[in-house]
């Protein structure tokens, strides 16, 4: 690469480094680790869909064919809290590597050697969490939300969840630490906070709450494990204690969490909606202030995922009303992306189709959110079919449609050559249609009273079922094809033009050659803010 | 109020500007009767939906799910209406030049405000129910459900047939679901004892487990509620209807989380009479049983005691 960047640069510093496995063991570039991080965050994605499989194959027709009920389990359980930790929040850290600096203009991250070390710790963690399978007593197989007293019972696989959830939480701190300190500190002179494009926002609002919530997650765990070896009691009513405790610790985390999993989604469509209308973000600011507000709204909604749970009426009016309150921001960015398509001049490229799948899709997640957050109505659906259905809506077809839309959107800029925009397509359709067959049926099996984490059901959910996993099996298949798309880009793509996307404005696509050179903006670009 | 009543109330309007031609008249009527009774057939008893609601509160979950969804569709249609409309006709493919506004704070106002107006109508029936719900005072009978790995234990406490214990268990065999016999009608959702209970008594259930967290739900009745080891919680509900009325486990408990229905069977007031007295008479009879039970009453008085507590706090 740094043959073919050199002459791009009028300044002395030289692009080499070393190759091979040390350039990735040493590197310290944002652009190395952020690819380091999409690929890693990839092969989770596989593995966590290899155990997604393993879960509708099982759940193909009723009766036990495949999975043993507690090897079910298990499978449910890694299946959670590999796509949460090892897929969709590295995909997430890997475009902020990647973009943050170059859409604020810095020449790196703030700790770019921190920055290595973040990431290299996700792969030990991966290791600790896949591994667990094969140690005696098996992977831990409490749920990923691992409410005790069943977590407390687990053998040694719950133990290195708990120590893989510890590091893939001190991983995610210092990945927040090194967004927040690179935004607020290197942006290029001139770019207001205001002025900074909105992938970068929902970031800065992303990294806050992780700051916020990750040590609150590992408090959790480590009570948990005291629990299990040291005698306390912090969720054991024998002793004193409390389970419901730990639900209200785990999810004062967890549902920041699932919006630490969807605001850079938002700021990825923010960013390709605009572009592919050829026209400016209706709303730049309301789009910030929505963005706020449903981060500060994230952290007093948490008891609506325990309104079975038992809680005093006012309790549970509190929440319900609180979580309600969150579809307005939501709406509100729903209308800015409308309003921004209004009259523009649009194409329908990759990025767009997902960026519209998004909207499209996870408004459906929207609805059965606001649906789920009426308390009767929650008591019928709470852990039911109905609640997969909900949050794969908002976390397959909104996270990971982002995260590909983004993938396409970028994927020129990082290599300098074109995917196939046939392919590409063709990726979206499957993708489309094959996640609505998996998961739109799953609403009627929650409805009808399906339970979730069953192996095996009553007879009249059968049917759904087996759509459900047809469709799920056609949803794999259709990731492969994202696979060859991305390394028949890299290898063998076309070479991208300057600036493929006609209609981008951010500064890695105006002030930047295309691909970007290794080291970006050593001098920083002179901003022009553009009017909101 | 159902939703189609007001498209009925249309159509009758309708023709009364039409004329008073009574034929056409009770046509419309027939048609606006039959679509209802059409869209009833398809959302009671359906797949599609919640399952018939059997008590007040499940009545009230129903209905509610029902106007929800209908505001959703017209929100949806709404915003990709205009979406639609924009992706076929805004395209760089037919030439169309893109505008250049990108804010307008009267329109984004009218937009925060009008889902805040939703959502207050959403959540007042919402309310309504909650309280509802929640007010386990002056039940008929109460009974305490104990979740086990993997079954329900249910001790009549207070009421008609107080003093009857039992556990409750999956009844379907192994060799079901194995996949060596053919499944039979109520694979998985069938047990050794029913909870029997009569007919329109306000029936309050405690619920607390002995090992791991369990929930209590039965769809039809409109209830579900964990059940916490070391810890007392409460749900009622007066069933409308005598019938059979099946629910599982809903919290992971476990290997066989999937195992351990619940079934409750609503008799007449007869009936549960002669039911209860036959239990106890059958329970009676034998007197390791019966020294269970004293030990159960002990138990159960504590029970209502703390039970009687933890609403006070609730």
């Amino acid at each position: 690469m740094a043959a073919v960047h050199g002459d791009v640069h009028d300044h002395g510093h030289d692009d080499h480094h070393p190759t091979g496995i040390s350039r990735w063991l040493t590197t310290t570039n944002h652009k190395d680790i952020g690819t380091m991080y999409l690929w890693f965050s990839l092969a989770m994605f596989f593995t966590g869909g290899f155990l997604a499989m393993g879960i509708r194959a099982e759940l193909f027709q009723p009766g036990i064919q495949i999975l043993e009920p507690e090897l079910f389990n298990s499978f449910t359980t890694l299946h959670g809290l590999i796509m949460v930790f090892g897929a969709i929040m590295p995909a997430f850290v890997g475009f902020a590597n990647w973009q943050v600096p170059m859409m604020i203009g810095a020449p790196d991250m703030a700790f770019a050697r921190m920055n290595l070390w973040s990431f290299w710790l996700l792969p030990i963690a991966a290791t600790l969490l896949v591994s667990s399978f094969f140690v005696p007593g098996g992977a831990a197989a409490g749920g990923w939300t691992f409410y005790p007293p069943l977590s407390t019972q687990g053998g040694l696989g719950v133990d290195m969840m708990i120590f893989a959830v510890h590091i893939l939480g001190a991983s995610s701190i210092m990945g927040a630490i090194n967004i927040i300190t690179t935004i607020l500190n290197m942006r290029a002179p001139g770019m207001k906070l205001m002025d900074m494009p909105l992938f970068v926002w929902t970031w800065l609002i992303t990294a806050y709450l992780l700051v916020l919530v990750m040590p609150v997650l590992a408090g959790t765990v480590t009570m948990l494990l005291t629990d299990r070896h040291f005698g306390t009691s912090f969720f054991n009513a024998a002793g004193g204690g409390d389970p419901v405790l730990f639900q209200h610790i785990f999810w004062f985390f967890g549902h920041p969490e699932v919006y630490i999993m969807i605001l850079p989604s938002f700021g990825i469509v923010s960013e390709v909606i605009p572009t592919f209308s050829r026209k400016p973000l209706f709303g730049y600011s309301s789009m910030v202030y929505a963005t706020a507000s449903i981060a500060i709204l994230s952290c007093v909604v948490w008891a609506h995922h325990m309104f079975t749970a038992g809680m005093p009426t006012v309790a549970q009016l509190f929440f319900m009303y609180a979580t309600m309150l969150i579809a307005v921001p939501t709406g509100v960015k729903v209308f800015n992306w409308t309003a921004t398509m209004w009259q523009g001049a649009m194409s329908f490229e990759t990025p767009m189709l997902f960026a519209i799948g998004f909207i499209f899709l996870f408004v459906i997640g929207g609805f059965s959110g606001v649906i789920c957050a009426i308390v009767p109505i929650d008591i019928q659906v709470q852990d039911t079919y109905y609640v997969i259905a909900h949050f794969h809506y908002v976390l397959v077809s909104g996270s990971l449609f982002a995260l590909f839309a983004g993938a396409y959107y970028w994927i020129p800029k990082w290599t300098g050559r074109m995917y196939d925009e046939k392919l590409g397509k063709l990726h979206f359709w499957l993708s489309m249609i094959f996640f609505n067959l998996t998961f739109f049926v799953q609403h009627f099996l929650g409805l009808a009273g399906m339970p979730r984490r069953i192996p095996d059901y009553a007879l009249q959910f059968a049917d759904f079922n087996m759509i459900s996993s047809i469709g799920a099996f056609g949803f794999g298949l259709s990731q492969v094809l994202f696979v060859y798309i991305m390394i028949k880009t890299i290898r063998s793509g076309e070479k991208a033009p300057e600036k493929p996307w006609d209609g981008a404005t951010t500064l890695e696509w105006t002030h930047l050659p295309t691909p970007a050179p290794y080291h970006s903006f050593e001098k920083p670009p002179v901003f022009k803010p553009t009017v909101h | 109020m159902h939703p189609f009543s007001e498209i009925e109330t249309g159509i009758k309007n309708c023709n009364n500007h039409v004329g008073e031609n009574m034929k056409i008249k009770s046509v419309a009527t027939l048609m606006g009767m039959s679509a209802l009774a059409f869209y009833s057939s398809m959302a009671v008893g359906s797949k599609y939906n919640f399952p018939e609601p059997q008590s007040v509160i499940a009545q009230d979950i129903y209905d509610q799910h029902i106007v929800l969804l209908w505001i959703c569709l017209a929100i949806f249609v709404g915003v990709f209406g205009v979406m639609f409309y924009s992706i076929l006709k805004h395209r760089k493919s037919l030439g169309y030049k893109a505008a250049n506004f990108h804010h307008s704070t009267t329109v984004e106002i009218i937009w925060t405000v009008i889902p805040c107006l939703i959502l207050v109508v959403m959540a007042l029936p919402a309310t309504k129910t909650v309280i509802a719900m929640k007010d386990t005072s002056s039940p008929d009978m109460t009974i305490k459900a104990t979740g086990y790995q993997w079954m329900w234990g249910y001790d009549y406490l207070e009421g008609e047939g107080e003093g009857i214990s039992f556990y409750s268990k999956l009844a379907t065999p192994m060799a079901q679901i194995e996949n060596r016999e053919a499944k039979g009608d109520n694979y998985l959702l069938e047990v050794d004892n029913n909870l029997v209970v009569p007919v329109g008594k306000k029936v309050r259930v405690i619920l607390t487990a002995n090992d791991v967290i369990h929930a209590w739900w039965v769809p039809a009745l409109g209830v579900k509620q964990d059940a916490i080891p070391g810890f007392i919680r409460d749900v009622w509900f007066a069933a409308d209807n005598p019938g059979i009325y099946r629910g599982q486990c809903a919290e992971l408990c476990g290997k066989d989380h999937g195992f351990m229905p619940i079934v409750v069977e609503v008799l007449e007031e007869e009936a549960y009479a002669q039911w209860a007295a036959e239990k106890l008479a059958a329970s009676s009879g034998a007197s390791q049983v019966a020294s269970a039970n004293i030990e159960m009453i002990a138990d159960a008085s504590e029970a209502i005691e703390a039970a009687e507590e933890n609403s006070e706090n609730n």
